[in-house]
């Protein structure tokens, strides 16, 4: 079922590379005050690591390391020819 | 008011689809659900409809607190999928569609093991439609080895179920725990419909085979009704924490490099499972209600997920992640809603996710498993990558591929705009969801500490995400499979046999020869002696007969004498 009429030539907005810069900043800027908010309020904590000021930003490129590090291993260990079980394509 | 077994419906309805001009059909399936729904707000608590056969009293529909939440969203699920699907007329896939959600909630509903097992098996047998209906080899092989799996699961329930009744008499279906080698065989038989690791694949390999509207359906039930099951019959065995929590981490690595948008979702739904197990676990009435919640959200998110995917697909005819892209520009409507189930299932605040999941983790802290509250906020940034930015990014955004479908058919638009307006509404406002669930507890998801921890971790992902992409760490689009623990049974089992069968014929060619000569000499013995030459052929006089009985006879004296 492909349906492709011709690419048209209008351009989007997230086409030009200063927009998509405008969006990486504003990540940048958001993340920053999520980080400062936790200097401005009382923090309810269970274990004592949450209370350490951006725990949770800390926490998140921690995992996110860990989680594309882990996947380059998973690639580099299991990955293989579309045809490896050689039962046909499914699309 | 007539009550009627709630799914029961579904599945004798169906038997009237192909009956029926396309016209009417949509409306008339869609009907089901519906009216199985305001059935099920109608059906007061308790036992209905109890009978005793062979000496065992079945209770085929018990009405609670648990089965009712699990019920009202398999009917929401039922509708929304059958929408997505109004354009199919393939009257195979329509009726395996309904008598599978029929299936499912009757099983929810089953209050004895022998009617569970009934609708157990009843989920597999019409389900393995859905996927068959891709009419390709692939699927066909796919749908084989999970029939096999789930037929398997099935009769390792009954196994258990006969062991269980003949321990404690009982056939009902309530909480057992891990009390012997009945109530195990049953563990194990959940255990596989609910994907636990090493038992898992027989969902990454047959959902994605399955048709564009067939995984919108079975995203739904088989799981979820897996983990209703554990949550009835194992809640606070501890080994599901640490199951759950392996769960929860494998799928995440898996999701990032496969290049099937629909099998990264498979294992993106298996992952989310292992939340809800980590909550059955815990066995606390937090967590309980949080494994029932979630299950709620992810049926809901993960259905949006697979709907804009399946568009996808129908629209470009790939779900290869290496080919799509830039398809924001022609499918406007289906990229907003796949980035609200995106986020959904990303936990962002106002959205159903975050209530649901926060009500587990939650849980975990409070228990002071502090090692299973890290792994969760680490799967948490997991399904932020896996789902919450790349199935958007690569398939909407990243490169452009060049594709401008079209934007996807009505019925797929307003069925995913259901299940988005949902997403939003139970983050919102999540009160009546909390009213539903099986414990009556007060839990405040919108905290400001919450609100404020979350963002950090879905901004500061996000902002991961952007920098592994920019520096080129991310790992890279590739068409390719991974091998999973599918290959044991697809490449090592049968390399293995393949190995016997090469030593077995010759060995069997060496006996058979020995044999044949043995046989061979033997035929030429008897022939020298009972042939028509042969001393014992001949035809002897009865008189001989009485003196060789004589002689004997006389042997035998004399030997009794001695």
């Amino acid at each position: 079922m492909t349906d492709q009429p011709k690419p048209d030539d209008k351009s989007y907005w997230l086409d030009n590379e200063k927009n998509v810069k405008k969006i990486i900043v504003a990540l940048i800027i958001a993340s920053v005050v999520s980080v400062l908010a936790d200097f401005f309020y009382h923090k309810h904590v269970v274990f004592e690591v949450e209370g350490i000021p951006g725990m949770y930003a800390w926490y998140a490129i921690l995992s996110a390391a860990v989680v594309v590090i882990g996947a380059w291993i998973f690639r580099k260990l299991l990955m293989r020819s579309e045809d490896y079980y050689d039962e046909g394509d499914n699309d | 008011m007539i009550e009627f077994p709630p799914g029961l419906l579904l599945i004798l309805g169906a038997i009237l689809v192909p009956l029926l001009p396309q016209i009417v059909r949509n409306a008339y399936m869609l009907a089901l659900p519906v009216i199985g729904f305001w059935g099920l707000l109608m059906l007061p608590e308790g036992v209905h409809f109890a009978f005793d056969m062979f000496g065992y009293t079945l209770a085929p529909v018990r009405v609670d607190g648990l089965s009712l939440v699990f019920g009202y969203i398999f009917h929401i699920a039922a509708a929304i999928s059958i929408i997505f699907a109004f354009h199919v007329k393939d009257t195979v896939q329509q009726m395996a569609g309904l008598i599978y959600a029929g299936a499912a909630i009757g099983g929810v509903f089953a209050g004895d093991l022998i009617s569970l097992f009934v609708y157990w098996e009843g989920t597999a047998i019409a389900s393995v439609f859905l996927i068959w209906s891709s009419r390709t080899e692939a699927s066909y092989r796919s749908g084989m080895r999970y029939l096999t799996i789930q037929v398997g699961s099935g009769v390792l329930l009954l196994a258990g179920t006969i062991l269980y009744f003949k321990n404690t008499g009982s056939i009902e279906f309530t909480k057992m725990g891990l009390t012997g080698i009945g109530p195990a065989l049953i563990f194990i038989a959940f255990g596989i419909k609910a994907a636990f690791p090493l038992l898992h694949n027989w969902l990454q390999d047959s959902y994605p085979e399955a048709t564009v509207t067939g995984t919108v359906f079975l995203s739904a039930f088989t799981t979820k009704l897996a983990i209703y099951a554990l949550a009835r019959g194992f809640p606070g065995t501890d080994m599901l924490i640490w199951i759950g929590a392996a769960m929860a981490i494998f799928p995440i690595f898996y999701a990032i490099i496969e290049s099937d948008l629909r099998r990264v979702l498979a294992y993106s739904l298996n992952h989310q499972l292992g939340f809800m197990v980590v909550g059955i676990g815990i066995g606390t009435e937090l967590s309980l209600n949080g494994t029932t919640a979630h299950a709620f959200a992810s049926v809901l998110y993960k259905g949006l997920l697979f709907m804009s995917m399946g568009a996808v697909l129908y629209r470009t005819g790939t779900i290869k992640s290496s080919e799509l892209g830039g398809l924001y520009k022609s499918m406007p409507y289906t990229a907003a809603f796949c980035i609200i189930g995106a986020a959904t299932i990303s936990a962002f605040p106002l959205l159903s996710g975050f209530i649901s999941k926060s009500l587990i983790i939650s849980a975990s802290a409070k228990e002071g498993y502090m090692i299973v509250w890290l792994v969760l906020l680490f799967a948490s940034v997991g399904a932020i990558f896996h789902s919450g930015i790349r199935i958007p990014y690569f398939t909407f955004f990243h490169k452009d591929s060049g594709m401008r479908p079209k934007e996807a058919p009505t019925n797929m638009l307003v069925a995913m705009a259901i299940a988005a307006f949902l997403c939003i509404a139970v983050g919102v406002y999540p009160a009546p969801l909390y009213e539903i669930l099986p414990f009556q507890i007060k839990y405040v998801p919108y905290t400001t500490t919450h609100v404020v921890t979350q963002l950090q971790l879905i901004l500061f992902a996000a902002l991961a995400f952007a920098f592994f992409i920019k520096k080129g760490l991310y790992p890279s689009q590739l068409k390719s499979i991974n091998l999973d623990f599918d290959w044991t049974y697809r490449r090592l089992l049968p390399t293995i046999l393949k190995g016997l069968v090469s030593i077995i014929i010759p060995a069997d060619k060496f006996v058979r020869t020995v044999f044949l000569n043995r046989v061979e000499r033997l035929i030429t013995g008897v022939f020298r002696h009972h042939g028509p030459e042969g001393l014992l052929a001949r035809t002897w006089p009865t008189g001989s007969t009485v003196l060789w009985v004589a002689v004997l006879l006389a042997l035998y004296m004399l030997f009794y004498f001695i």
